[in-house]
């Protein structure tokens, strides 16, 4: 059982560059976590991922993208009034990953009552550690974000930053 | 003159990046390309240098879906490099985390990736719209297979609890207890899943293949046995590179694995199945008459029936073997290394994964080879596709491309594992 009403989960593999930003946003999130929040990181399985988020009220999401856009460009989706392009999350090599689990989510009514998903528009997804500068300054903007949404109501709109 | 082109530039509901290029001109298939642009990935050269207890880690990295597949082989190749034997109930822990695996990579790939082509839909998604409960209950197979795997494994994706030797550590009687009830159900919704995926519409295609698994004295196979086939083949597994080669092709990052002297050969569930079904459980077996099918099967459309009896015969084996377990003394037995080769070969969900790893006397790995089934079924898939359009020219170019790709994914391919560059060497004269 989840027993914290807000769960974080950052999503990504520390071995490839840019993909890392999701595990880099929650683990900054953790360190000043306020009580009833838990963060946690996975790595891009569907079907874990529907399982991790099965008893909170509130999921934030975090996960690079690779959708041809700026590099470092935010995302942000209220997956209940939007659905998520299956492609943009597309990166890994599993063939149910994110954009599938929430959309299978959805099918199946199992969707956690809010779902905010921040994508990170990642720049390099070769092998090796470390983010690059685009995406670094990105994921502090996503730290802030992600405060900003824990402490107040989250609002239901899809927004691009730059 | 009719020319015909089909191109499916990004296979979907695959393990990594593929696509597919047929060309057809006067009824005949005049060219026809499995393409594998994963970018080739080096795990055989940076094994070199490597110590011989780090390879079952390293090459878990090599897919998510299959790890303990990887950590397999490896140990296997490694322990008989260094003359040692696990046996007992380390021996029946290391099946009990296969089963884990079997089970969460055929429920993924029967509801998820496969059976979506036999109902018409274009994913899981739209088909979970139309059948909540049965994809609902994939997803819980799938899951009752990703806890076994973490149970023993330390953790679903890329456990890390295997070692050469045994584990490094292993359950008590009472910690492996609790999973018992959740594989009971997990068996009857496999048993389910049986009689689900045995109504489902097959296209009516068989071909004559050369099926290659391995063969245990007494169990449906997992982790030893001698590779044998339905056309007289039957070796150790230490005779492998006399009997199979690779060769590159320069459409593919992958290796295209060959039976020398005789081409193209199939290694997976049917396989397994058309070689091993007197090593079923009865259970299994008696399923998989009821659902009318004999020990024999050789439409690779229906071979999602047979994982679907596999993952049965997963279930039940792994209770078997904790309702007989008792915690061994140690978790791993000692290892010295010393100068050798080993030679590992071990039932990947997907069909025999071989490893080879030569050794010094310090341990360090001087030579690394690794066949993932991927590629060995590459060749035979190709063949599929070449039989199956010229059969079926008259449907329409949408139809024939979703009935291509469905072709494919009979083999469940996993593209990332069979990603790997050939080595060259030129010599100038």
């Amino acid at each position: 059982m989840n027993s914290y009403p807000i769960l974080i989960i950052g999503i990504g593999n520390a071995f490839r560059g840019d993909d890392a930003v999701g595990l880099r946003v929650a683990q900054d999130i953790k360190k000043e976590a306020p009580d009833r929040v838990n963060v946690i990181v996975q790595n891009s399985d569907g079907a874990a991922l529907m399982e991790s988020w099965k008893n909170a009220d509130t999921v934030i999401l975090i996960d690079a993208v690779h959708s041809g856009g700026n590099f470092g460009t935010i995302y942000r989706f209220d997956v209940h009034t939007q659905p998520i392009p299956t492609e943009f999350f597309h990166y890994s090599t599993h063939a149910f990953g994110v954009a599938e689990a929430i959309e299978l989510a959805r099918a199946l009514k199992q969707l956690p009552q809010n779902l905010i998903v921040y994508g990170i528009e990642g720049k390099c997804f070769e092998a090796g550690i470390g983010l690059s500068i685009e995406v670094e300054r990105a994921a502090q903007e996503v730290v802030t974000r992600v405060r900003r949404d824990i402490q107040n109501v989250l609002p239901r709109k899809y927004t691009e930053y730059h | 003159m009719k020319s015909r082109t089909i191109k499916v530039d990004y296979l979907a509901r695959v393990e990594g990046e593929g696509a597919l290029y047929v060309k057809i001109k006067d009824n005949t298939v005049v060219d026809i390309k499995l393409k594998i642009f994963e970018p080739p990935r080096f795990f055989e050269a940076f094994l070199r240098g490597r110590t011989y207890n780090e390879a079952p880690d390293v090459t878990a990295r090599i897919c998510g879906i299959c790890p303990i597949a990887y950590q397999m082989s490896a140990v296997h190749a490694m322990e008989d490099a260094v003359g040692v034997k696990v046996d007992g109930q380390l021996r029946a822990l290391r099946r009990l985390i296969y089963c884990g695996e079997w089970i969460e990579s055929h429920a993924l790939h029967v509801y998820m990736l496969h059976a979506p082509d036999f109902l018409g839909y274009p994913d899981a998604i739209k088909m979970a719209k139309d059948y909540p409960d049965i994809v609902q209950r994939g997803l819980q197979l799938k899951k009752a297979g990703n806890d076994l795997v973490a149970l023993l494994g330390g953790r679903e994706i890329h456990p890390i609890n295997v070692r050469v030797g045994g584990f490094y550590k292993v359950p008590t009687k009472q910690e492996l207890f609790p999973i018992t009830e959740k594989l009971k159900w997990a068996r009857d919704a496999a048993l389910e899943t049986v009689r689900w995926t045995a109504k489902l519409p097959f296209p009516d295609f068989e071909q004559d293949y050369e099926f290659i698994s391995l063969r245990h004295p007494e169990e449906y196979p997992f982790n030893e046995g001698r590779l044998v086939s339905n056309k007289g083949l039957d070796i150790s597994v230490h005779d492998y590179d006399n009997h199979f080669m690779e060769e590159h092709v320069q459409y593919s990052n992958a290796l295209h694995s060959l039976r020398k002297e005789r081409g193209a050969y199939f290694v997976g569930p049917l396989a397994r199945y058309n070689l091993n079904y007197d090593r079923l459980s009865p259970l299994a077996q008696e399923t998989a008459h009821s659902v009318g099918l004999s020990g024999v099967c050789r439409n690779p459309f229906q071979s999602i029936i047979i994982r679907s009896i596999e993952t049965l015969y997963a279930c039940d084996e792994a209770l078997r073997i904790i309702e007989h377990y008792e915690k061994p003394g140690k978790p791993a037995i000692e290892v010295q290394p010393r100068a050798a080769t080993g030679y590992g070969c071990t039932e990947a969900p997907r069909g025999i994964l071989y490893h080879r790893y030569s050794i010094d006397e310090n341990g360090l790995i001087t030579d690394a080879k690794i066949v993932p089934p991927t590629s060995q079924n590459q060749k035979t898939i190709e063949n599929d596709l070449r039989h199956f359009i010229v059969k079926h020219l008259k449907l329409s170019q949408d139809q024939l491309t979703l009935q291509c790709e469905q072709a494919i994914r009979n083999y469940d391919p996993c593209i990332s594992c069979a990603t790997h560059f050939l080595k060259l060497k030129i010599d100038r004269e």
